[in-house]
């Protein structure tokens, strides 16, 4: 077989170890997908009746874009964690010292956390559907925000391969979500902008999590988005632009370091 | 089969492996012995491709590891000082898992997989998640992913590292059962009892090279074999005890005051014992407890890093 073709199936077969892991703990899967849910019931049910929707509209309909963006960047934890848990319990050693194809550790990877994460988006979009979201511009402007959803996971995924490598620890998953909170929060995930400090207001405008929802928001048929900034006009772009970008930049600098391990 | 020739490392300031030199013939067991930062790691983790050395070459097997990697690790098992498989999996998922990444066909790795377990030990244990075994068991599998493809040649690294002493002897057995069957290993340990049980070969390591080599035999006569212990309850005796004790082994005797203790290299260990408080009555010098011992770690190294033989 060819070296291209033993890449696919290394891949696949580091992908499938990363099933047979749902299979083997069904619990945390169903916690895991349930923790968004439980978000948007909170948001929608508990604190909802307070929100205000720029240009007016529901807020559940405002809202479930902004969740379906945010659970995107949350999986930057999971990425990590799995990355940083393998390089201590030297798994990752011990792949690197087997004949496999040495992208096949990544790639596979790669695609557990993007099945992981299309799998949680579909059952929030359920979620959605229950309480009185919906999608009302058609299939194909919903394929397209569901493309730039993953889109984002895909770029946040470099971003997790990069910090663990940097920070190699399992327990520095606690700093990551200290700082991924916030980060998230300072967006148009779950309230305007516009009712934030000017300067708080820009930085959320200008946040990548901020792009994807807007540009979501537009192709759903959901209120709330547009403004009178250049950036909050052109969500549509920016939600290429910052994923591509983040992985242009992320992408490269994992190579490198996985490449560092053995110097 | 494992040879390496001025090998090299730094980690910044750091001389990991300073001209490390190493030639391991086929079918026999080499024991890298040293202590925690002497290199070990280091060797083991060039030798096995995960690390370039700065300078000097290394070949396993007949090929270069820095050139031929791919060749070198269709060769080799690396058991390092964590179990490395998934704690999740079963152990038959882990060992099929690795199979397949071994470029076995899936029947070939569920097969393989099946072998292993009853020749470890743990086909009892086989779909049971990992986090359920013991330390022993753990190793155990880990040795099993390592031996996949039977590679002629196995690296362990600090393989009975935190197990406790059954998970030491499960492993040694597992250990002594490969190489009567022709592989070639390379062992690090910290423990002389480890290298004295396992090894053919000892190499002493010390700050990233090695400072002595010979069967295990060899360099515990290098050190004068056991030890014998001589407590006294004076302290103000300890001198005059070890100037005996020195004249009778015909080895330098070390006096401990904390302990007022002196120890010293014996080569008959029956004999100097009867001699040693033959003596010691004769000069008048009171005796609280004696025993022979086996040398520590610490008194090997002591010895041979400041007689460098």
């Amino acid at each position: 077989m060819s070296a291209l073709r033993w890449a696919a199936v290394d891949g696949w077969t580091v992908t499938k170890r990363d099933i047979a892991h749902w299979g083997r703990q069904p619990t945390q899967v169903i916690v895991g997908l349930l923790f968004p849910i439980m978000m948007v019931l909170m948001f929608v049910y508990l604190l909802g009746g307070g929100m205000s929707v720029p240009g007016g509209g529901s807020y559940r309909e405002f809202l479930l874009p902004g969740m379906f963006a945010m659970t995107m960047v949350f999986g930057v934890e999971a990425t990590f964690a799995a990355v940083t848990i393998d390089a201590a319990r030297g798994v990752t050693d011990r792949f690197r010292s087997m004949p496999m194809a040495p992208s096949a550790v990544v790639t596979g990877r790669c695609a557990a956390d993007m099945l992981n994460s299309a799998l949680g988006l579909a059952v929030l979009v359920a979620c959605g559907l229950a309480v009185g979201w919906g999608a009302h511009r058609g299939a194909g402007p919903a394929a397209a925000a569901f493309g730039l959803l993953l889109l984002l996971r895909f770029a946040v995924l470099w971003i997790g391969i990069y910090l663990a490598l940097v920070l190699r620890t399992p327990e520095s998953v606690l700093a990551l979500q200290i700082l991924v909170w916030p980060l998230s929060f300072l967006s148009n995930a779950l309230v305007d902008p516009r009712t934030m400090p000017d300067w708080l207001g820009t930085l959320a405008d200008w946040n990548p999590l901020s792009a994807t929802a807007a540009a979501t928001r537009e192709l759903f048929g959901n209120p709330g988005w547009g403004g009178d900034t250049w950036v909050t006009q052109h969500s549509i772009v920016m939600a290429i632009v910052w994923p591509v970008l983040l992985t242009a930049i992320f992408f490269p600098l994992s190579v490198r370091r996985y490449q560092r391990l053995s110097h | 089969m494992i040879v390496a020739e001025g090998l090299h490392k730094r980690y910044g300031p750091v001389a990991a492996l300073a001209g490390f030199d190493l030639d391991v013939r086929a079918g026999t067991v080499c024991g890298l012995l040293g202590p925690n930062g002497a290199g070990k790691t280091t060797a083991v983790r060039i030798l096995t491709t995960l690390l370039r050395p700065d300078q000097g070459r290394a070949e396993v097997a007949g090929f270069d590891v820095v050139r031929q990697p791919g060749q070198v690790r269709y060769r080799i098992g690396l058991v390092g000082q964590h179990a490395a498989v998934d704690e999740i999996l079963s152990g038959r998922q882990n060992l099929v898992m690795f199979g397949r990444l071994y470029h076995l066909s899936p029947a070939a790795a569920r097969t393989r997989a099946d072998e292993l377990l009853v020749r470890f030990g743990l086909d009892r244990t086989g779909n049971k998640p990992v986090k359920q075994y013991s330390g022993g068991m753990r190793r155990r599998l880990d040795l099993a992913a390592s031996l996949i493809l039977a590679p002629p040649v196995l690296f362990l690294d600090e393989p009975t590292a935190g197990l406790d002493p059954r998970g030491r002897t499960e492993v040694w057995e597992a250990v002594r059962s490969l190489v009567a069957g022709g592989t070639t290993v390379l062992l690090t340990t910290q423990y002389l009892d480890e290298a004295d049980q396992l090894a053919d070969e000892i190499c002493v390591l010390d700050t990233g090279r090695v400072v002595a080599q010979g069967s295990p035999d060899t360099l515990k006569s290098a050190l004068g074999g056991d030890r014998i212990d001589v407590v006294v309850p004076d302290a103000r005796d300890l001198a005059a005890a070890a100037t005996v004790i020195s004249q009778v082994t015909g080895t330098e005797a070390e006096a401990d005051v904390d302990d007022r203790r002196v120890s010293a290299a014996v080569h008959d260990r029956m004999a100097a014992l009867t001699e040693v408080l033959r003596a010691l009555r004769e000069a008048g010098i009171a005796v609280q407890d004696v025993g022979l011992r086996r040398p520590t770690l610490d008194e090997v190294f002591l010895h041979l890093t400041r007689v460098p033989s």
